[in-house]
C-alpha cells in the first residue's frame, strides 16, 4: 500500500504504511521511528510504533498539522537510506505447561498436537517485538508458525498473572503485570519485564528480537 | 511546609501534565482530564504550567494546611470553602497553617484542581510525577490519596506578600451540561455506514456511569461498522473515539492506553476535551460536530494562551479577605 499520513485528531498524525502483521512493514515502521527521532522537528513529542503504523504525537501549540505533514512526507522519502540496525537478541527464560500454561492442553488438542510438539514449535523461531502497548512493558512479538495460530479465548480471564507467556493469533505476548487478559497462555518467565524504579525500566525495546529458552 | 489528607471519598490523584516520552513501550501519558484547569490552577498559583497538582473527582476531599500557604482551585462542580467561608474557584487563596480546605461535591461538573504555590514535591517516576493507578506507580505510591497522607511543598509565603487574583470567566472554556463537541474525523470513517457517520453527527450522547479515567462511555445511538473484524493495533490518544462491535462509542481519556484495535470514527480536539472531561454521567446532553484541524488547533492556541492573558489581580474592594 502507498504510505499515507492522516491526523489522528490536532495533537497526533499517523503514518499508514500497511494494514497487516508483516516483518518488512514493520521494518520501515521502526526506520522511519528512527529517523523522525534522530532528526526531530521542534514540536515533536515521541513517536508510537505499531504493526503497520507509526503514530507521531506532536504539541499543537508549537507545531501546526501542516508543517509536521510536510516534514514526516520528507522523511519518508528517506526510509529507503536508513540502514537498519543490528536488533538486540533477548532470551527469555519459559517454564511451559502445567499451572505455568494452562491453555498449553487446549492449544495442542485444538492442532492435534502433543504438547510437547506445541513447546517445541513455539520456542523453536526467533521474534520480533513489532510493537509494544495494552499495558506498559508489553511486547507484541510474531509470527507464530502457522501451525500454532489459535485464536483468542472467547471470554477473557479476569487474572492473568505477572510473567505469563501467551499466544493469540498469529501473536506471542508476555504479561508484564497481573491484569485481565483474553490470550492463550501457555507458560510463565520469572523475567521482570517492567519496573518503573529500575534505571532501565523496560526489558524489552521495540524492534528487538526475542527467543524463549525451554526451562524445565 | 505541607498539607494533609484530612478526609478524601472519592479519586483524588496527583497529576502533571503528563508522563511523556514512554508511550512506545505502552506507558499512557496520564495526566489530568481537564488540561485547561490543571494549567489555570498552576499559573494562579504562581507555578510554571506543567507543575504536579491535585486533580479532586467523584466525591469530597478536606485538606489541612500544615503551614500557611497559597493555593488555587479550578475545575467545575466543587463549591469551595477555606476555614468558615466559602469561596468561588478560578482564583488563588491565602491559607492559614492550620486551616482546612473543603471541597464537596455537587452535581455538575466532574473534577477540580488544587495547586499549591510552590508545587507538591514528589519524586518523578518515568520523567512525571502523573498517577498511574493501573500500573501503581506514579504520584503517590500510585494510587489515589487517602486520610492520613502527607503532600511537601517547597516554597514559603506570607501574607504580606499575597495578592489575590482570579481567571476571567470569558477565558475558561465553555463548560455546560449540553456542550458542543468538535471532532476530527478518521482515520477509520470508511469502516462505517455512512448513515451511522450521520447519526453520530446528529444525536445527543450521554456519558455512561461505567466510565473512568481511561475512557467515557457513550450512551446514545449505535454505531454499525461496515466490516466488524478488529484492526492490527496502531496508536491512538486522548480524545479518540473507538466503536467496538457493539457499535457503543469509548472516547478515550487521560489514562488512555497508548495502542488500540478498534475502528475510530474520530478523535475530539484538544480544546474541546475539557468539556467533555466535565460531563455527568446520565445527565450531560453532549452533541459532536465535525471540524478541521486547522480551526481546532487554532481554537487549542486562544484557549491555553488566553490562561496568562486573563489572570487579573482582585481589587481591594473584590478580595475574597
Amino acid at each position: 500500500m502507498k504510505p499515507r499520513i492522516v491526523p489522528l485528531g490536532d495533537s497526533a498524525l499517523l503514518v499508514q504504511l500497511g494494514d497487516e502483521i508483516d516483518i518488512t512493514i514493520n521494518r520501515r515502521v521502526h526506520a522511519l521511528a528512527a529517523l523522525v527521532n534522530t532528526t526531530p522537528i521542534e514540536g515533536l513529542i515521541e513517536t508510537v510504533p505499531a504493526y503497520g503504523t507509526l503514530l507521531i504525537h506532536y504539541d499543537p501549540l508549537v507545531l501546526a498539522y501542516s508543517k509536521a505533514s510536510q516534514w514526516v512526507r520528507s522523511k519518508l522519502e528517506q526510509i529507503q537510506d536508513v540502514k537498519p540496525a543490528k536488533p538486540r537478541l533477548i532470551e527469555v527464560p519459559v517454564k511451559y505447561g502445567a499451572e505455568y500454561g494452562p491453555d498449553l492442553p487446549s492449544v495442542a488438542e485444538y492442532h492435534n498436537l502433543q504438547i510437547e510438539d506445541v513447546i517445541r514449535i513455539h520456542s523453536e523461531r526467533t521474534y520480533t517485538v513489532y510493537m509494544m502497548g495494552f499495558m506498559p512493558g508489553f511486547p507484541y512479538m510474531g509470527k507464530l508458525d502457522d501451525a500454532i495460530v489459535t485464536p483468542r479465548l472467547d471470554v477473557p480471564r479476569t487474572n492473568v498473572p505477572e510473567g505469563t507467556v501467551a499466544i493469540a493469533g498469529s501473536q506471542t505476548g508476555i504479561y508484564p503485570l497481573t491484569s485481565p487478559g483474553g490470550w492463550r497462555l501457555i507458560g510463565h518467565t520469572s523475567l521482570i519485564l517492567f519496573d518503573p524504579h529500575d534505571d532501565i525500566p523496560f526489558l524489552f525495546s521495540p524492534g528487538d528480537e526475542v527467543k524463549f529458552v525451554v526451562e524445565n | 511546609m505541607s498539607l494533609t489528607v484530612v478526609e478524601a471519598s472519592g479519586l483524588a490523584t496527583i497529576q502533571d501534565s503528563g508522563r511523556k516520552g514512554w508511550r512506545r513501550f505502552g506507558v499512557p501519558m496520564s495526566g489530568p482530564m481537564d488540561i485547561f484547569a490543571l494549567q489555570a490552577a498552576n499559573k494562579l498559583a504562581g507555578n510554571p504550567l506543567e507543575c504536579a497538582a491535585i486533580e479532586i473527582g467523584l466525591g469530597d476531599v478536606i485538606f489541612q494546611a500544615l503551614h500557611d500557604c497559597v493555593i488555587a482551585v479550578t475545575g467545575v462542580g466543587y463549591p469551595l470553602s477555606i476555614f468558615a467561608w466559602d469561596f468561588p474557584l478560578w482564583s488563588s487563596f491565602f491559607v492559614r497553617g492550620g486551616w482546612q480546605i473543603h471541597l464537596n461535591k455537587a452535581d455538575s461538573g466532574m473534577c477540580a484542581y488544587l495547586a499549591v504555590s510552590g508545587g507538591i514535591q514528589i519524586p518523578p517516576m518515568l520523567d512525571s510525577c502523573s498517577t498511574n493507578l493501573r500500573g501503581h506507580f506514579g504520584g503517590l505510591d500510585g494510587r489515589s490519596l487517602q486520610a492520613g497522607d502527607i503532600l511537601r511543598v517547597v516554597h514559603h509565603h506570607s501574607y504580606h506578600e499575597f495578592v489575590p487574583r482570579t481567571l476571567c470567566a470569558e477565558a475558561r472554556p465553555l463548560y455546560s451540561d449540553h456542550p458542543i463537541v468538535n471532532v476530527i474525523m478518521g482515520p477509520q470513517t470508511k469502516n462505517f455506514t455512512e448513515e451511522s457517520i450521520e447519526t453520530f453527527l446528529s444525536n445527543e450522547y450521554t456519558v455512561t456511569t461505567s466510565s473512568d479515567r481511561m475512557g467515557y462511555r457513550l450512551d446514545g445511538p449505535f454505531l454499525s461498522l461496515r466490516n466488524t473484524t478488529e484492526l492490527v493495533s496502531e496508536g491512538m490518544t486522548m480524545g479518540s473515539i473507538q466503536v467496538p462491535a457493539s457499535g457503543q462509542p469509548i472516547v478515550m481519556m487521560a489514562d488512555c492506553p497508548t495502542t488500540g484495535g478498534y475502528s475510530k470514527i474520530g478523535t475530539v480536539i484538544s480544546a474541546d476535551l475539557p468539556l467533555l472531561a466535565q460531563c455527568v454521567p446520565s445527565k450531560s446532553r453532549i452533541r459532536f460536530q465535525k471540524t478541521t484541524v486547522a480551526k481546532a488547533q487554532k481554537k487549542y492556541r486562544e484557549l491555553m494562551n488566553g490562561i496568562e492573558k486573563n489572570i487579573v489581580q482582585l481589587e481591594e474592594d473584590d478580595a475574597w479577605y
